[in-house]
């Protein structure tokens, strides 16, 4: 048929194809007022930003801070003005997981189908996931801190502990967007968390949150020194606590910006050709 | 009507598609298909599970890139101005495709939020299509807690929040039970008569028939046929009439009287014994009358007479001389599986 061979007219190019900054705050906006209804829909997906906080906190003080105390020199005491910064880094990374579950379910239900076939930047998904992540860590964080004084953690330095926050924030957007990778590339919200919890151990107990490296081996150390939650851990403790900060500050940042440059494309890629 | 406004030369709400090809390794999805749609009517895409209706509508809504070929929705080409052609189209999938957790009102409100509507905007549009899929009384509560009908609803609302020039609708009756698709199918027909190009796949002769005003049959990736309904109806032997005597010992006598009157259709009258009727094919109601009549005529004292469009199946076995495999699922009472051919 000579029909088959004539190339279908096609539109010119409009100006209408670019998305202007306004309309990607508008689309992520409107994705975070999703995200956040769900929250309300379903309160009970909160229970792990309320209780980690508190049964970690507890778990650690009274079980290990005596012992642990001891060996820095003090006791129960010493311990929780050791572990509470500690914790705010565990708390950044823990949960950062949630991002990438949440994900693969957006995905097995079709939405995601819908949301990929409006006119609007792919980013935005991500972007809308992640801020509300981190709101859900800035909670557990304030939560953890209630938790804190509680047990006796003083508080110092208020500019330190909001650049404690701010630091570990910092962090877990970036290791947020290993998640979503994660989130986006496999099949189902268990695996992802399955995933999640093999890389997560190794990192949060092969550091310096829960009890100083020193009496580790000399193999261990060397990775502890350069684990981006013993940096992160360390740097809110100089923040919060007192001690030196710049080595470990830097270092965080320089774990975060390295994260972001890598996984943020890969993320963004593997979710704009997931088909 | 909007649509109009944003479709400069006139070239529509219609959907061409030129040699597309996908493949998934050693599969097939899609083998080189050809395909027109006009605007403002309603194509029905007929194919068993695998033929690749689905990829079909997955690159056309730019979900998918095609490995090779042309596709180009309401002007705009689906891989070089996928982001113009979101604009204009509606997407219902297979699966709803609604959030189910978020309240139905919700689910519009972002979906308009998403297509930059204006707040106060998106709020009216969202009123206005929970009310119009009569969904105003469930609008608060969660997604999760409707029926499979008020969900299918609720998606169709959602994919015309933008006001599509064309909608792409999935299997939309797939797992059904009759009477919801029959609501599904009254609310397809109104969104048609407001001027929306659709391209409709199915599984189901029945619902190609009810929605469709024309009809592309997809086997392996292929297009076995195409044409009007009517046109592929005759090509594929119309309806069959089911005929029951009250006596089971007309069946044979009354099969060959038929035959010889030479009133039936293409092909001739076959004999179901286990089931005590007799199949005649039909390809007009003139034919359908004159069958009657001549039943009558003989004599014969009826127990029950019934007319049946062709199943996938039968329309299948016309067209290539297999059977498509068969799909496991819901079937609509109508499209027996018995072969009358």
């Amino acid at each position: 048929m000579s029909a088959a061979t004539v190339t279908p007219e096609t539109r010119p190019a409009g100006d209408d194809a670019r998305i202007p900054l306004r309309g990607h705050l508008r689309h992520t906006g409107a994705l975070v007022r999703r995200n956040l209804l769900w929250i309300r829909q379903d309160p009970e997906s909160m229970a792990d930003a309320l209780l980690m906080p508190v049964i970690f906190t507890l778990l650690f003080v009274f079980v290990f801070g005596g012992s642990i105390g001891q060996a820095l020199g003090g006791g129960q005491d010493q311990y929780v003005q050791y572990v509470i910064p500690g914790m705010i880094a565990m708390m950044s990374m823990t949960l950062s997981q949630g991002v990438g579950t949440g994900f693969s379910q957006d995905f097995n239900s079709g939405v995601m189908d819908r949301f990929r076939s409006l006119p609007i930047g792919r980013g935005s998904v991500l972007f809308a996931k992640i801020s509300v992540e981190l709101l859900r860590m800035l909670f557990a964080t304030a939560v953890l801190m209630v938790v804190a004084v509680l047990v006796g953690f003083e508080i110092h330095h208020w500019p330190g502990l909001f650049a404690a926050v701010a630091l570990s924030t910092v962090f877990a957007s970036s290791i947020m967007w290993v998640f979503l990778t994660l989130g986006v590339v496999m099949k189902s919200a268990q695996s992802v968390q399955a995933m999640g919890f093999l890389v997560l151990f190794p990192l949060q107990f092969g550091s310096s949150i829960f009890a100083p490296t020193t009496s580790m081996p000399g193999w261990l150390q060397a990775f502890t020194d350069y684990n981006p939650l013993s940096t992160l851990a360390d740097a809110a403790r100089g923040l919060m606590v007192g001690g030196p900060v710049a080595h470990d500050l830097w270092v965080t940042l320089g774990w975060s910006a390295l994260i972001t440059a890598v996984m943020a494309p890969v993320a963004i890629h593997k979710f704009r050709t997931k088909t | 009507m909007t649509r109009n406004d944003n479709t400069p030369g006139g070239a529509s709400g219609a959907v061409s598609v030129r040699g597309m090809v996908k493949h998934y390794g050693e599969t097939k999805a899609l083998d080189g298909v050809d395909l027109e749609v006009r605007e403002g009517t309603v194509m029905g895409v007929l194919g068993p599970n695998g033929a690749g209706k689905t990829t079909l509508v997955r690159i056309l809504s730019t979900l998918l890139a095609p490995d090779a070929g042309q596709a180009v929705v309401a002007g705009y080409d689906v891989v070089r101005q996928p982001r113009q052609l979101r604009r204009v189209i509606g997407l219902t999938g297979q699966y709803a495709s609604v959030d189910e957790k978020l309240p139905g009102w919700e689910n519009l409100y972002l979906i308009g939020r998403l297509l930059d509507l204006p707040r106060k905007e998106a709020r009216r549009r969202a009123d206005e299509l929970l009310e119009r899929f009569s969904l105003t009384e469930a609008a608060k509560r969660p997604a999760s807690t409707y029926s499979g009908g008020m969900r299918r609803r609720l998606d169709l609302a959602a994919s015309m929040i933008g006001r599509p020039a064309v909608l792409f609708l999935d299997e939309p009756t797939t797992g059904l039970d009759p009477r919801t698709r029959n609501e599904v199918w009254d609310e397809v027909k109104a969104m048609v008569g407001d001027g929306v190009t659709v391209l409709l796949t199915t599984q189901y002769m029945e619902e190609a028939e009810q929605l469709a005003s024309e009809l592309t049959v997809v086997d392996r990736g292929k297009v076995i046929a195409g044409g009007g309904i009517d046109e592929l109806k005759a090509k594929v032997g119309g309806r069959t009439l089911r005929i029951r005597p009250a006596d089971a010992l007309e069946l044979g006598p009354l099969a060959g009287y038929l035959d010889d009157l030479g009133i039936t259709g293409l092909a001739s009258t076959t004999v179901d014994a286990e089931a005590g009727t007799l199949l005649v094919p039909v390809l007009s109601d003139e034919q359908l009358t004159a069958i009657v009549g001549a039943v009558t005529a003989r004599g014969v004292t009826l127990a029950s007479i019934t007319t049946e469009l062709p199943s996938l199946d039968e329309v299948f076995l016309s067209l290539t001389g297999h059977r498509a495999s068969a799909p496991q699922d819901t079937v609509p009472a109508d499209d027996r599986e018995e072969v009358a051919v």
